[in-house]
């Protein structure tokens, strides 16, 4: 068990992310493990996979096409977006396609080179669970959703637009 | 001018002190160099040859009187009493310490200003025309527009580490003085035939190493949807854009690997599930964004007053001041006033705290208090009466700004170059220079005409020298300076990018290579030709003969 931030809290965790090894193997689990999974791995037998005892999540690498996940996002108490580097932002792209234009409503989860300078960024496109990279503290990756109290965009957290809300208090104050 | 509110103050305050808390804790080892670095130049903070250089961003190159006091203030206490605009209306400065800089940036939060994104690979500061809101043939003002998508660019979760720095410009009037063909992504407005306002869309358009022109990915994107669909267009960019080589990273090797229609189905696709969303523009937001930029209290002025008429007759130098050095105005009675920062000695753009105390002085005494930035390095003051132009010369002569050579060959687009940039070449300023003092008589300079002349210190363009009539670039060869000569390139509704004549030169021999390329162009010239209509009609081969014959 290990720790991670999940809405704004320190939480304990079970889930196991799987990564292949460098010939692509990926490591042995017990069958009622809790497991998430790179997306190629899944595509290949989802049904093996969905047979399992115990939970099967599915992690996406940047360069991964979350559309191709549109139909069976329902079937996922939780989906993950891997960051191989902090300075790769397709997955913030990623992160507000699955919420907004495929409307996924489940557990988003950050993997990766995540913390405390990119956890506002990840929670406004969608993220809400975030494994944060060893060597940094959780408790200073948590003093970054404090980072900002307003932003200017519309964001899946907040859609409607500074400029909008703005112009609506503009007018009440009128 | 745009006014922040509460909410605007917030959002630099806390940049402030998350950039303070960042460099503290790189300082302290909690942040390696490989993490520190992505975040510091988000912030405009470079790590260069002498000191770190420091950006500071002036969004679409508008200053109010008080912000230039406070750039001088800042010039005096952290550098070394001077600044130096660049060619995208921003300033830098080339001395300051890294623990200072959340001091200075906390200084520029209390006048309305900061330094986000003025580096790094995320949307950079949106440019636009110098004369918008003064320039006659405006179809719509663009400031509005460039104040929204300034806050939409503006820490946007999803676009802060996109595969390379990404630039927009916008021109809101017919002739695109912005530069709109080489930016990532432009903007030019266009009136439909039913009398509806919009924007042409222009993608993959940029100078550094591989200079383009931009494609026309959509004709006409009516003003309401500029924001979603530049999200579109950031998104497919984000995630499409190539990751594994910084030198085939900009949007632009996407759109040609997509070809530009592969690229713009991409992007419409993506847009029918942003368009008409929460982002889209309904007229009360643009008439709040549009408040800011009302036009200032003219007087009601006939044009040609006396006192200014006679002046111009009586004084021939102020005569070709006013000719070379002012614009045309939408107010009868008004001019603009462009401030050169090419005077020869003087490292182009740049400007001392003095100079800037004066210009903000004068802003004030003689215009409502408002300066411009010129992408082409020079200052602005946008609203000057006739009456005032001979005082306004004057005075601007006491401080070095009155070198009548606006457009001329002499008003030199330059980076900082060698002397102060790691990654630069070559030397710029001292070859700048030199050319300058080649053609330092006035009447043969004014002959010459118009001539852009853009000049970068390395492939990374800079000084835009692709779009320049005649450029420089700067290239290493075995570690000895050299310079290349392009002819041909042109900026505006007929962007070109220009032709290297053929092997570079020596240092020396920069000035005489000019002076041949100039008299060959006054032979050939056809009734009052300019340069760059004279290197289109008869070629670059008369040109390649001349320089580099033999005998001379």
């Amino acid at each position: 068990m290990r720790s991670i931030i999940k809405d704004g809290q320190v939480v304990t965790d079970s889930w196991a992310v799987l990564r292949p090894d460098e010939n692509g193997k990926l490591p042995e689990v017990a069958p009622e493990r809790d497991v998430i999974v790179p997306f190629s791995a899944w595509k290949a037998e989802p049904s093996a996979w969905q047979n399992r005892a115990g939970q099967v999540a599915v992690w996406l690498a940047p360069d991964d096409e979350p559309g191709e996940l549109a139909g069976h996002l329902t079937s996922f108490p939780l989906l993950a977006v891997d960051f191989p580097a902090f300075t790769d932002g397709r997955g913030y792209s990623i992160g507000r396609l699955l919420r907004e234009r495929y409307h996924y409503r489940g557990e988003l989860r950050a993997l990766g080179d995540v913390w405390q300078d990119l956890v506002h960024y990840l929670w406004q496109v969608g993220f809400n669970s975030f494994e944060i990279k060893e060597g940094k503290a959780l408790e200073d990756a948590l003093k970054g959703f404090g980072t900002f109290s307003e932003r200017y965009h519309s964001t899946w957290r907040e859609p409607e637009p500074l400029f909008r809300r703005r112009n609506t208090n503009h007018k009440s104050v009128a | 001018m745009y006014r922040y509110d509460e909410v605007d103050y917030r959002i630099v305050r806390e940049r402030v002190e998350q950039f303070r808390d960042q460099t503290r804790r790189f300082l302290a080892g909690e942040l390696s160099e490989d993490e520190f670095r992505p975040l510091r130049l988000m912030n405009g903070l470079y790590i260069q040859r002498h000191a770190p250089m420091f950006r500071i961003a002036i969004p679409y190159g508008h200053l109010a009187s008080r912000q230039l006091r406070r750039l001088a203030h800042i010039a005096r206490t952290y550098d070394k009493g001077y600044g130096h605009f660049t060619t995208r209306q921003n300033m830098q400065f080339n001395w300051p310490a890294l623990e200072r800089v959340p001091d200075i940036l906390s200084e520029l939060a209390d006048v309305e200003m900061h330094s986000i994104q003025t580096s790094g690979n995320c949307v950079r500061n949106t440019t636009t025309d110098a004369f918008a809101g003064v320039a006659a043939d405006e179809l719509i003002d663009p400031r509005p527009y460039c104040e929204i998508i300034r806050q939409w660019s503006t820490l946007h979760p999803e676009f802060a580490f996109l595969p390379r720095k990404f630039k927009i410009a916008v021109s809101g009037s017919v002739d695109d003085r912005a530069a709109t063909l080489v930016h990532d992504v432009g903007l030019h407005v266009v009136r439909a035939a039913d009398g509806e306002i919009g924007f042409k869309v222009i993608v993959g358009g940029g100078l550094g190493r591989t200079p383009i022109v931009g494609e026309v990915i959509r004709e006409f994107l009516p003003t309401r949807h500029i924001l979603t669909y530049l999200d579109a267009i950031l998104r497919v960019y984000n995630r499409y854009g190539r990751r594994d080589n910084k030198f085939k990273a900009r949007i632009k090797i996407l759109v040609k690997a997509l070809t530009p229609q592969g690229f713009a189905a991409k992007v419409e696709d993506e847009w029918l599930h942003l368009k008409d969303g929460a982002a889209t523009l309904r007229d009360e937001d643009v008439a709040h964004y549009a408040s800011f930029f009302g036009a200032p209290a003219y007087e009601t002025l006939s044009p040609n007053p006396e006192a200014f008429t006679a002046k111009l007759a009586e004084d021939r130098a102020f005569a070709r001041w006013v000719e070379q050095n002012t614009r045309t105005h939408r107010q009868p009675g008004y001019r603009s006033v462009v401030l050169s920062l090419k005077k020869t000695g003087v490292p182009p753009g740049d400007i001392t705290a003095e100079q800037m105390e004066a210009v903000a002085d004068w802003s004030e005494r003689f215009g409502f208090g408002e300066v411009r930035v010129a992408h082409e390095q020079n200052v602005i003051l946008p609203d000057i009466k006739e009456s005032d132009l001979y005082e306004v010369w004057q005075l601007a002569r006491s401080q070095g700004f009155a070198t009548p050579n606006i457009g001329l060959l002499t008003d030199i687009i330059c980076c900082p170059g060698g002397d102060f940039c790691s990654l630069a070449n070559a030397r710029s300023i001292p070859v700048a220079e030199a050319i300058q003092r080649k053609f330092d008589d006035l009447d043969y300079l004014h002959d010459l005409g118009e001539i852009d002349c853009n000049f970068s210190g390395c492939m990374n363009a800079c000084g835009h020298h692709h779009i320049g009539n005649i450029g420089i670039l700067g290239v290493d060869k075995n570690g000895e300076e050299w310079y290349q000569i392009t002819l041909g390139g042109s900026q505006g509704n007929h962007t070109a990018i220009g032709k290297v004549i053929g092997p570079s030169f020596a240092q020396a021999d920069v000035p005489l290579a000019f002076e041949k390329i100039m008299n060959l162009y006054v032979e050939q010239r056809q009734d009052g030709e300019r340069f760059i209509e004279t290197v289109r009609r008869i070629g670059l081969e008369p040109f390649k003969e001349r320089v580099y014959a033999k005998h001379h």
